[in-house]
């Protein structure tokens, strides 16, 4: 009946929603349930006049229709509200129909409940009784099982004390079963558990002879595990075993770490014997097998890259027994992994084992750690020792790979103990013997480059001193010396030029090949290379400064010293050697020197914090040294053909010798050792700039001056009433022309190189006839020596006039030193030396 | 304050042979020995007024032959020695002799200067110093400080000792000593120590400088290789008797510790042609001379080496409160330096004597005959002297 009102009404609202909405409204309204439509009910509820809001007042509605309406309008009102009274009539009907039919269903709904509910009350009376009866029951049940109960729980409680009694009587037999089986733990475990109660119950006798048992046993067992930890010949495994469970016995942990590590001890020092033996043996036996090394080494030598000099290949590895990659590498993997092994287990042990149980509180870590520490500080010391002794021994620069790559395996095992034990020294020792190793290293690098050097100037020396045969017997000669250098292993360089290229090469591949050796320190792979000093320091202080611009240094300094020792009598070093050293410093001035360290500077990037010799100051010194040692050539060969010149004018008879013939012989050997010297600068320098010539200035400028003006000189001098001539002739000569410093500074081309020489030798021929007397003829030949000098030397020199003026002054004064001057005719000297 | 400016005195003819007329200590006075193969060769004695700046002349005749080398007797002012080279039937011999002035040419000179010229008085021969068996004498060296009595000639490579007699008309020899060694040695120069009581020689031939006692006339030391080349002069220094300087033919100046006679003491390589004459200023040690043949004339100041390193050593009880400023001036460290280069010369410069009158005045002269006198300047003669 519900549904079919409820349908019958939801039929009736289809039709029109507003006007079902408008009817439950009202109903809403009647009933007073006006929650949701309050808001908008409000407003019109308040005015009295409208119709449907509750404060209506009819009274007021009337009054105000009939004031604002018309007659038409109050009767549409009246209309229209009739109309609206009749629909809510009916609207009213219905609704009472329908809430009839509905409040008839429910009368029946409550009427068939009652019935139902009568019945259901029935059943709980019949359950409650049942309940009862179940009580009852089940309490005289438990009344008469309540005694049993009571001796049950007493008698499980007597069955476990007995099997705790029985485990204490079994425990002394148990425990030295585990002692026969060596269930050491096991034992440990079943006393740990009894103990507590033994020592509560001790005053009981029977107790008490178990615990007295119990101990008898357990220090028998202490002492059994003492003596295994003692004897040391157990694995590390079992020692810490042992350990763990003397612990637990309560033995004193000091004593104990003691112990392991005395124990630990005597196994790493077992293995420092073992390196320190493969070092010992060869202070002792030193000689020998150096001489062995020699004997064997040429073989061996060339290996090494750029064929490195026979002083390397002498100097091999020095303990033959093994190389420094396996000793390093006995080294790790003997004492360093032993040495960590130790850490672990005893860190194991005795820190983090005792950190969790009860020992923490006894302050043993810290105890532990200390000695942990001291321990490994002590062995690493000794360690590192062996290591530098045996790095020290590590003299030949051959292979530089091996140092290396041993270095780097002996700090990368060092960093397994660097994680192991956070904050000891021993890495940064480690670090310390590395960047002292690598600085050695450098220094070796840096001897051996130096005597690279001087032995590449040997070879150029005896590759000067050889003369200049054929280039093949030169070759055999090469190829026949051990050298096996720079210039004699390939064809043998017989030229200047050549020797200079080869020894430039060579010095700067060996440069190169050291640079590349040191690199590997710093290589990506390796693993001390990130650290700051090999980062900076070493590339700026060590690789850039103590080697590449030692060495350069060096070169510069040797160079100077050939000029200096070169200082009495000359005659050591060979000239060609000092204008190819001088064409080398130069050429180092030039560009070598800032390629070598723009190599430098790519190759390890440094980040410079500390300053750095400057190119600059390096070419300075490059080039000072150039110039001394130019400066010393022109000496040297200024000398040499002095002293010729010296010796001829010195040891004749100027008084007493024939009439002229020929140019003498030693002014046609003055000229061709000057045409030798000006090919062999000319062979390292350039030209140069010379003051234009004449087109024929040898026959011109002498012409001059021996015609003119030397005949004015010789009228003046010979003409009694005027003494004075002479000195005022040459004097206002001398005014005009420029003073001639002999032995000055030279430039860097052949003609000032060749003026420099010239200048030297005529000057010292002058000074030499100066200090003689001439016979007429000792005049003539003097003339006709001149005029060969002239005829040849001005083409060398960069003013013609120097020689001109020099040889000017040679003739005018053995004219003055002549006791008879009748000069020769020129035309007759002039047919001399075109003979000559 | 200005420097005077030197004093050029021009020779008409070219010359090698000065000295400083050691006897005369008032008057600033040089003797120089012409070389001339023509005519007769001359010694003009050259006196300086250092208050007008005025040279006065006064020109011996020389005739025996064209003058090497030149030197004074320490006693009397009138006689001197000579080497020279005498030409005959187309021979050069060089030979020595002793000279003495013609009394009367200092008045003469006075008198009438230009007479003087034209008609030179000549030098009064004393007696020749010449062995039958040795020639080629080199120099001659009186004893410094001496009476006047004895000599040493160096001819060849023999050191001659004489002793004159009779006012020096009669010259024996006393004593020699030869150099003795492979190939021709030939003495190039020589000094007689003041230091010893005169009893040491110092000898230079070819490279090496050797030291003698004359009381048993043998060598006491030999520099070897002294210089690269020729050692052409050395000189002694008067303050301390163990230093030595020494020139040559590799352009430097070295100087020596005879106790020592590995490696000199000091070189300096100032001159850029052979050094010809090294001299010590005879009272301040420091002052060095050189003469060489690039022209030049180098005054150095040796200091370190001096026998006053720290300079005028001031007694405390002369110092006044106002002289204090000047004693801390005084107290830097003194550096050996070039003191000045001369460059008046136009030809080589083969000698310099330092004044034996005026410790502050030297002269210098070169072969085409220019004698030119000079003074320390003034700013480190104060120096020397405050």
């Amino acid at each position: 009946m519900d549904d079919e009102a409820g349908g019958s009404v939801a039929v009736a609202g289809d039709g029109d929603p507003s006007r079902r909405r408008r009817v439950h409204g009202m109903l809403k309204l009647y009933y007073g349930m006006n929650e949701e439509g309050k808001a908008e009910e409000q407003p019109e509820s308040l005015d009295p006049c409208d119709i449907n809001g509750p404060h209506f007042d009819p009274e007021l509605f009337l009054n105000k229709l009939r004031r604002e309406c018309s007659l038409a309008e109050l009767m549409d009102q009246e209309t229209c509200m009739v109309k609206q009274i009749r629909s809510l009539d009916s609207d009213m009907q219905t609704l009472v129909y329908e809430n009839y039919n509905k409040f008839i269903s429910a009368t029946d709904t409550i009427r068939k409940m009652k019935n139902d509910f009568k019945k259901m009350e029935d059943e709980m009376d019949c359950l409650s009784a049942n309940m009862a009866a179940i009580t009852e029951f089940s309490a005289s049940i438990s009344g008469t099982l309540q005694d049993q109960h009571a001796q049950i729980t007493k008698l499980s409680g007597v069955h476990t004390l007995l099997r705790k009694l029985q485990f204490l009587f079994e425990l002394p037999a148990r425990l030295n079963k585990c002692l026969e089986l060596q269930a050491y733990a096991q034992a440990v475990r079943s006393h740990r558990r009894a103990r507590c109660v033994l020592q509560q119950y001790s005053h009981l006798p029977s107790f008490k002879g178990i615990q007295d048992d119990c101990h008898a046993i357990m220090d028998k067992l202490a002492q059994e595990l003492r003596q295994k930890f003692r004897d040391g010949g157990s694995s590390a495994k079992d020692l810490s075993e042992c350990v763990e469970l003397l612990l637990q016995l309560d033995e004193p942990a000091e004593e104990l770490c003691d112990k392991f590590l005395s124990h630990a001890r005597s196994r790493l020092e077992s293995d420092l014997q073992g390196l320190e033996a493969e070092i010992r043996p060869y202070p002792s036996t030193l000689a020998v097998k150096d001489v062995t090394a020699r004997s064997l080494s040429p073989a061996a030598a060339p290996g090494s890259p750029s064929g490195t000099s026979p002083k390397t290949s002498a100097v091999p590895s020095p303990s033959s027994n093994t190389d420094i990659l396996e000793f390093i590498d006995r080294g790790c993997n003997e004492f360093v992994s032993s040495l960590c092994l130790v850490i672990t287990s005893y860190q194991e042990l005795f820190i983090n084992h005792a950190q969790k149980g009860e020992l923490a509180s006894k302050n043993i870590p810290q105890m532990a750690n200390g000695k942990l520490h001291t321990f490994v500080d002590d062995l690493a010391a000794r360690y590192f020792s062996l290591v530098e002794r045996r790095i020290q021994e590590e003299k030949g620069v051959a292979d530089n790979s091996l140092l290396v790559r041993a270095l780097d395996r002996f700090h990368r095992r060092l960093q397994a103990v660097a994680k192991l034990l956070p904050g000891s020294a021993v890495p940064n020792q480690g670090t310390g013997i590395v960047i002292r190793a690598a600085t050695e290293r450098v220094k070796q690098y840096l001897a051996a480059l130096q005597s690279f050097y001087m032995d590449s100037l040997t070879d150029v020396r005896q590759a000067l001193a050889t003369p200049r045969l054929s280039v093949a017997s030169a070759s055999v000669a090469g190829g026949g010396s051990l050298l096996g250098g720079a210039a004699s292993g390939r064809d043998a360089p017989n030229s200047l030029p050549e020797l200079l290229s080869s020894l430039s090469a060579s010095i700067l591949n060996q440069i190169k090949s050291v640079l590349a050796s040191v690199h590997l320190f710093t290589a990506k792979d390796i693993t001390f290379s990130n650290k700051p000093y090999f980062k900076g320091d070493f590339c700026s202080q060590g690789v850039r400064e103590s080697l590449v611009v030692s060495f350069i240094k060096f070169v510069c300094q040797s160079s100077r010293q050939f000029c200096e020792s070169a200082g009495d009598k000359g005659g050591s070093t060979p000239p060609a050697l000092l204008l190819l050293l001088s064409r080398l410093c130069l050429d180092y001035e030039t560009s070598t020197i800032s390629y070598i360290l723009t190599l430098t500077d790519e190759q390890f990037l440094a980040q410079h914090h500390s300053p750095v010799t400057p190119v600059t100051s390096l070419c300075a010194e490059a080039r000072e040294a150039a110039q001394k040692l130019l400066n010393h050539y022109v000496k040297v060969q200024g000398l040499i053909i002095s002293q010729m010149l010296r010796k001829s004018v010195e040891t004749r008879d100027w008084v007493n010798t024939i009439e002229p013939r020929n140019v003498r012989a030693v002014m046609k050997r003055v000229v061709e050792d000057t045409t030798s010297i000006d090919v062999q600068v000319g062979l390292l320098y350039e030209e140069g700039v010379r003051k234009a010539h004449s087109s024929d200035s040898s026959k011109r400028t002498f012409s001059v001056y021996s015609s003119s003006r030397q005949q004015a000189r010789y009228a003046a001098s010979y003409t009694p009433s005027a003494p004075m001539d002479t000195n005022l002739l040459s004097n206002i000569h001398k005014l005009f022309s420029e003073r001639i410093d002999i032995f000055s500074s030279v430039e860097f081309n052949k003609v000032s190189v060749m003026t420099g020489i010239i200048k030297i030798s005529l000057k010292t021929f002058l000074e030499c006839v100066r200090l003689r007397t001439f016979g007429r003829y000792g005049l003539q030949q003097i003339q006709v020596d001149c005029h060969y000098l002239q005829m040849y030397l001005w083409r060398f020199v960069s003013d013609e006039n120097l020689v001109h003026f020099l040889l000017d002054e040679i003739v005018g004064s053995s004219a003055h030193r002549c006791l008879d001057p009748s000069p020769m005719e020129q035309s007759v000297i002039e047919v001399i030396c075109e003979r000559g | 304050m200005e420097d005077d400016a030197p004093v050029i005195y021009g020779l008409e003819f070219q010359a090698r042979a000065l000295t400083a007329q050691t006897a005369e200590t008032d008057a600033i006075r040089f003797l120089v020995g012409t070389q001339s193969l023509k005519f007769d060769n001359q010694i003009h004695i050259i006196d300086f007024d250092d208050e007008n700046n005025i040279i006065n002349k006064t020109v011996l005749l020389h005739q025996a032959g064209e003058i090497w080398h030149i030197g004074t007797s320490p006693a009397d002012k009138a006689v001197l020695t000579t080497c020279f080279n005498k030409t005959s039937d187309s021979r050069v011999v060089s030979c020595a002799a002793v000279w003495r002035m013609p009394s009367d040419w200092e008045t003469g000179s006075h008198e009438s200067p230009d007479d003087s010229v034209h008609n030179p008085q000549s030098l009064e021969l004393l007696c020749h110093l010449d062995d039958r068996t040795h020639s080629n004498t080199a120099c001659v060296l009186w004893e410094p400080m001496g009476d006047g009595k004895r000599v040493m000639s160096l001819a060849d490579n023999h050191a001659l000792l004489w002793d004159l007699q009779e006012s020096s008309t009669q010259a024996t020899v006393s004593s020699t000593a030869t150099l003795e060694g492979k190939g021709q040695l030939k003495f190039t120069s020589g000094k007689w120590s003041p230091h010893h009581n005169c009893s040491q020689l110092t000898t230079a031939n070819d490279t090496a400088i050797r030291g003698w006692d004359l009381r048993t006339m043998t060598q006491i030391y030999c520099i070897e290789n002294a210089h690269g080349q020729l050692v052409r002069d050395l000189d002694i220094n008067p303050n301390r008797q163990y230093y030595l300087a020494s020139c040559g033919d590799d352009c430097k100046v070295k100087f020596w510790d005879v106790r020592n006679v590995q490696e000199p003491v000091k070189t300096l390589e100032d001159h850029s042609h052979w050094v010809w004459s090294v001299r010590y200023n005879h009272s301040h040690d420091q002052l060095v001379l050189t003469a060489s043949s690039d022209s030049r004339l180098i005054l150095s100041n040796m200091v370190s080496i001096s026998s006053e390193p720290f300079g005028h050593l001031v007694d405390d009880e002369e110092l006044s409160e106002g002289e204090d400023n000047h004693q801390e001036d005084n107290k830097e460290p003194l550096k050996d330096s070039v003191v000045s280069t001369y460059e008046e010369h136009e030809d080589s410069v083969y000698a310099a004597e330092w004044s034996s009158a005026d410790p502050w005045l030297f002269a210098s002269l070169s072969y085409d005959g220019r004698l030119v006198i000079n003074r320390v300047p003034r700013a480190l003669k104060y120096r020397i002297l405050l």
